[in-house]
């Protein structure tokens, strides 16, 4: 009886010793953030940063961290009011330092517009969102120096050690080579890619339009309004479908016709009886070659319905690009005579990368050239092409450069808010952004863009070898 | 390379005879196509060569061939500075591009460390966006920071712009490098940097070729930020020049805007035709699945 009594204390303590030195895996989430066990030194962290490790006797390791807290802190001291310059006069949150004007600034988006002391919305949104991604960086480094002050201690406990300043140094070297190579590029794309993203999707929570241009106006948070808007309103929700469903049926046709035409141009030129492969090949890679503006720029005034080269030598007067239909019919021929040659050389280059054992085979089993094709080459290929057949359906989605400098998104439709009859939802975005200055609403589109295109390219680029090693 | 004209042994005369008409039908195809993808091309660089300045008059075989047109492009339209602009801003592009996306590629291929998950995704959920949803913020930043109508901050825009595509392109070609090569060397006793510099580098170089060619030919044509970022004459850059010849408040300078055109047209479409090979090689890279 006392034996197997004996047995179960056993069993506990083997059981919390285990428990001690816990695998990543067994810990809670709040484990993994700040360390198996809050303790002394990880409260001291707390307060103030490298206190905790300070009390561990790592006296390098909390240089380093209450080196970053006193730059932090002396950064908002010198850009408040107790330091600068104060102007007599001038409003209250103009005197906060950097980071508390920051969060003011994006909270309220300025509150007082009177002459010399006017605020500027756009500048402080700007300047918040940098504010939120310092303070971001700092949560991280807060963070991880509790983390850091909590489990030596506990290792200490355990063991006995500690990592001594030297080798805590070595080892951040070692660590942070990486950081300190990709630092500037980081930072670069943080304040050029990230902060301006980050700024155009908050401008479709704003009423920043034509009607609210700053400095001369303050801006205000007006929630979902804008995209109710769109979805309500009748002429902006018509606009809206009818660009969509263009743009859709565009980038479907668009991708159908030039994949179909370059994989007929690649099996014609494959031919065995083509004699001068290479001469063919070169004239029709011509299109893709000439840069893809100049061409549309050209074809904008050959197909011209007075002036231009191709109604001259028809002696007719079609317009090709200002009807409707006809625009849209041209679209699609400009876009046909642009993007084959690229699909020809893609087939080109995978129809010959083919397994010609395949080939023989089947040809031993008796089957047709058009059964070869369509059971054999045809499914193999559509396998391989369907991530750069996904890829050219995002691109002409998002193509721009086709309608604007063809068409304009003309001709104009008065029943469409700001749109024509060619327009893609790009396009539409461009016009309301440079043209008209309704941000909000470009903003809102925008979203509405991201969400569609995002989505579908994440989930090709998810399938590609490259994204499948790392994840 | 022969055309198989001759009967081919037991062949019957129908086979032989579809066998002809599917080869005529072929050339026919091909020519007609080959005459669909020259005549634009032959009419724009006739109409280089037509006296008179609009549309209406530009014929593919000019009347009076002259140089007129090219002359006074470089004379009436400050054709070579927006050239000289792009050109800087070209090959600004290329190396820093080069060189940000190239280290970038290199992190997140050969080293391990802390969030580089993370890094991964949020890269590649960047690329989803398009360049101007940020245009206002950037144009109020680069207000602020006196960077408008300065074409070198365009680099700025451009490089950082591609950082998460080319880091994608550089990490996939590298991760094809076996990590053996890396450990070799450091037995024969090299540093990580000799290690960097004389073996991963040299290896590097076609990828990284691919991506100096991809970020200097890429300013040329873009149209979209310079237009709304530079605004006067002299730093404006090629795309909005041209586009400005017919565009423009005088709308009859056709005949200029196509001897622009072949100017900057004609070296980049030879260059494209001999690297045909390379450059779709480096396209398709991307989304390998092999």
């Amino acid at each position: 009886m006392l034996r197997h009594l004996y047995v179960l204390i056993l069993i506990k303590h083997i059981w919390s010793d285990v428990n001690m030195h816990s695998v990543n895996k067994h810990k809670k989430w709040w484990q993994k953030i700040i360390g198996d066990k809050m303790t002394l030194s990880g409260a001291l962290s707390f307060f103030i940063m490298g206190l905790g490790q300070f009390r561990n006797r790592q006296i390098a390791k909390g240089l380093f961290f209450f080196g970053i807290q006193f730059i932090y802190v002396l950064f908002e001291i010198m850009t408040s009011s107790l330091v600068s310059e104060v102007i007599p006069g001038q409003p209250k949150a103009w005197g906060y330092g950097f980071f508390r004007k920051g969060l003011w600034g994006i909270y309220t988006l300025g509150e007082s517009t009177g002459g010399r002391f006017r605020d500027n919305s756009t500048m402080l949104m700007i300047e918040g969102l940098i504010a939120i991604m310092l303070l971001l960086v700092y949560l991280f480094f807060w963070i991880y120096n509790i983390k850091d002050a909590n489990n030596i201690h506990l290792r200490y406990l355990e063991t006995g050690q500690r990592q001594t300043s030297k080798e805590f140094l070595d080892e951040l070297f070692e660590k942070s080579f990486a950081y300190v190579i990709i630092g500037p590029a980081l930072i670069l794309l943080m304040l050029i890619s990230i902060m301006p993203i980050l700024f155009g999707l908050l401008i479709a929570f704003t009423n920043y339009d034509a009607y609210h241009l700053t400095p001369a106006n303050l801006l205000d948070w007006v929630g979902f309004e804008n995209f109710k808007k769109l979805f309500t309103y009748t002429r902006w929700k018509n606009t809206f479908i009818g660009v969509t469903l263009w743009t859709v049926s565009w980038a479907t046709l668009a991708t159908f016709t030039t994949f179909f035409g370059g994989l007929f141009l690649a099996i014609i030129v494959n031919n065995k009886y083509v004699a001068f492969k290479r001469f063919w090949r070169t004239i029709l890679i011509i299109p893709w070659a000439i840069p893809g503006m100049i061409s549309l720029l050209v074809f904008s005034n050959f197909f011209n319905q007075t002036y231009g080269p191709l109604n001259q030598m028809l002696g007719k007067s079609i317009p090709w690009l200002n009807e409707p239909m006809h625009a849209r019919a041209t679209l699609l021929i400009v876009n046909f005579w642009l993007g084959v040659p690229y699909f020809m050389m893609l087939m080109s280059g995978l129809l010959t990368s083919f397994d010609k054992t395949l080939y023989e085979a089947a040809k031993v089993d008796g089957a047709t050239n058009t059964q070869i094709f369509w059971r054999i080459t045809f499914p193999i290929l559509f396998t391989q092409v369907l991530p750069l057949l996904v890829m050219s359906f995002a691109h002409n989605f998002n193509n721009f450069g086709a309608v604007f400098f063809l068409t304009n998104g003309g001709p104009r439709n008065i029943n469409y808010e700001y749109a024509g009859h060619t327009d893609l939802l790009i396009s539409w975005i461009y016009k309301m952004t440079v043209d008209f200055k309704m941000y909000n609403m470009a903003s809102v589109m925008s979203f509405v863009i991201f969400l569609i295109i995002g989505t579908i390219s994440v989930f090709n680029f998810s399938r590609t070898k490259a994204f499948k090693e790392e994840f | 390379m022969a055309v198989q004209l001759k009967r081919k042994p037991k062949e019957s005369n129908k086979t032989y005879i579809l066998r002809l008409l599917s080869i005529i039908a072929i050339y026919l195809i091909l020519i007609i196509l080959s005459v669909a993808v020259i005549y634009p091309v032959i009419w724009i660089v006739g109409s280089s060569f037509n006296e008179g300045t609009s549309l209406a008059s530009s014929r593919a075989i000019p009347k009076n061939f002259t140089f007129d047109n090219y002359i006074r492009l470089f004379q009436k339209t400050k054709y070579k500075t927006w050239y000289l602009n792009t050109l800087k801003i070209a090959v600004v592009n290329m190396i820093a591009s080069v060189f940000l996306s190239g280290t970038m590629g290199y992190v997140f291929a050969r080293l391990k460390f802390a969030g580089k998950k993370f890094g991964l995704m949020s890269i590649l959920i960047l690329q989803m966006f398009p360049t101007f949803m940020g245009m206002v913020a950037i144009y109020v930043l680069f207000l602020n920071f006196g960077l408008l109508d300065k074409p070198l901050a365009l680099v700025l825009i451009y490089a950082v712009g591609q950082i998460p595509y080319n880091t994608w392109l550089i990490k996939g070609y590298l991760n094809n490098v076996p990590k053996s090569l890396d450990e070799a060397a450091y037995v024969d006793g090299a540093t990580k940097f000799q290690t960097f510099t004389k073996i991963i580098l040299p290896i590097m170089s076609p990828i990284l070729t691919f991506v100096a060619i991809t970020q200097f030919m890429a300013p040329w044509f873009d149209f979209i930020l310079p237009n709304y970022l530079i605004s006067s004459d002299e730093k404006r850059t090629l795309a909005v020049g041209l586009y400005r010849l017919i565009n423009g408040q005088q709308n009859n300078n056709f005949t200029m805007f196509a001897a622009g055109s072949v100017l900057v047209a004609a070296p980049i479409t030879i260059l494209y035709i001999f690297l045909q090979k390379f450059l779709v090689e480096g396209l398709t890279a991307g989304a390998n699945k092999e």
